[in-house]
């Protein structure tokens, strides 16, 4: 029988290794997997790199692992927000190194990899600084940057409602990153806000299916 | 000199949203012109985090802690309005999907160069956000900028000195002294706002302006 329920975050996220990559889903606070960051800060691990759009702001969220010295880069394309105190400090100090990366080309670099793809050309980027060292093509006049696929080993994410095949739902703009970094990491672990039954969720209303999630876990959202 | 203020821009640039156009707002002035868009236009709006169709802000205790702009405020869905993910949303962006978009801009140079996402400063941290795809897919790009620094120094320069968020990228430049088109042949004024005379409008320009062209 195929169940990707688990009742226990310490099963959900207890095979995350220091050194690992891990991808949070969300924009701003939107989609945001809290409850599962705040289990990865519990898990202790360390030297962490993180693909997320921002990076923490006020002592939420990936802030408390910045602030606890967790992560050793953020690949990112907005870390900077009103309230991002605790990546700006260590970016000061030189505690963490910074990919930085346009936003789209963050979203399609996951696709990519998610697909299987081995990278693309973009016009996003041509011409400017986050181009430099990056092979680059004119097509029909039109300038273009390869960009590579980008994976991690776990993603957590942040969903509305799962089944135990691991099929989701999301709410409103909570869509976001969640459903491409699903596709994009070994292992990807769910928050969800209601576990329903098998059939509970119509085919054609599912935004990921199953096949590319791993652990489902039912828990209230937190919205800081 | 006439200096128009911020919701005199914004109310600019909505005169050049036609009816039935798909626009993306940055943050910040850009935001304020759909304040200002004719109610008998249908605009429809999209943000980078994955929406089409969203209206104002909700009313006090009925915002949707999910329902975000890229500004990250509280909005609103209009009927019609929809849900997608990121990849789908820069796809729309960098496929030419969006009709026009419009941003703010640190500088914009006199071949339509703009920069506005770093200040190349060493210690505080630089942010792209969706800025780079933005300027690249959509029909029309639209820069809103005050002329000036607050000292006075031209925003609208021969060349980009801060670092570029794309290359040969605005289409039309709305400031508080005029609006200027970048054409081949260089920056055409397109309008003086009233009172304003060519000669001192050029003098706070760090480009060489094309004087407007008599109406027919």
């Amino acid at each position: 029988m195929m169940n990707k329920i688990t009742r226990s975050m310490a099963e959900a996220i207890g095979g995350i290794r220091d050194g690992d990559t891990v991808m949070c889903g969300g924009f701003g606070s939107s989609g945001v997997p809290f409850n599962l960051i705040d289990a990865l800060l519990d898990h202790g691990v360390r030297d962490l790199t993180i693909i997320a759009n921002n990076a923490g702001v006020g002592e939420t969220g990936l802030s408390k692992l910045l602030r606890e010295n967790r992560l050793r880069k953020v690949i990112c394309s907005y870390p900077r927000s009103p309230g991002s105190v605790w990546f700006e400090r260590r970016y000061e100090e030189k505690a963490i190194e910074l990919e930085l990366v346009p936003q789209g080309t963050l979203a399609e670099r996951m696709r990519a990899a998610g697909a299987g793809l081995g990278g693309f050309l973009t016009p996003t980027g041509y011409g400017t600084q986050l181009a430099e060292g990056k092979r680059t093509e004119v097509i029909d006049g039109v300038g273009y940057v390869f960009e590579q696929p980008l994976a991690a080993d776990v993603a957590l994410l942040r969903a509305k409602q799962g089944d135990r095949w691991g099929n989701l739902t999301f709410h409103t703009a909570a869509r976001n990153f969640n459903p491409v970094m699903a596709t994009a990491a070994r292992t990807v672990i769910v928050e969800v806000g209601q576990v329903v039954e098998l059939g509970d969720l119509a085919p054609d209303i599912i935004v990921t299916p199953g096949i590319f999630v791993d652990h489902i876990i039912e828990i209230e959202p937190i919205f800081p | 000199m006439n200096h128009l203020n911020t919701a005199q821009i914004a109310a600019r640039v909505a005169q050049d949203i036609p009816d039935g156009s798909y626009v993306n707002l940055g943050i910040g002035m850009p935001t304020e012109v759909a304040n200002h868009v004719p109610a008998d236009r249908e605009v429809i709006y999209h943000s980078e985090n994955g929406i089409l169709g969203f209206g104002g802000p909700p009313a006090a205790g009925e915002e949707d802690p999910d329902l975000i702009n890229a500004g990250k405020q509280h909005v609103t869905m209009l009927a019609g309005g929809s849900f997608f993910h990121h990849a789908d949303s820069f796809g729309m962006m960098r496929g030419g999907h969006l009709d026009i978009s419009v941003l703010g801009a640190y500088q914009v140079s006199a071949s339509g160069d703009l920069a506005n996402w770093s200040t190349g400063s060493e210690t505080f941290p630089p942010a792209v956000g969706g800025a780079m795809d933005l300027v690249v897919g959509a029909k029309k790009l639209f820069v809103v900028t005050r002329h000036n620094q607050k000292d006075g120094t031209p925003k609208i320069v021969e060349r980009c000195t801060y670092p570029l968020t794309g290359a040969g990228v605005v289409s039309r430049i709305y400031t508080d002294l005029a609006v200027i088109e970048v054409t081949a042949a260089g920056l055409q004024v397109v309008e003086l706002h009233a009172g304003n005379d060519f000669d001192a409008v050029q003098a706070l320009t760090g480009a060489a302006l094309l004087p407007p062209l008599p109406t027919p």
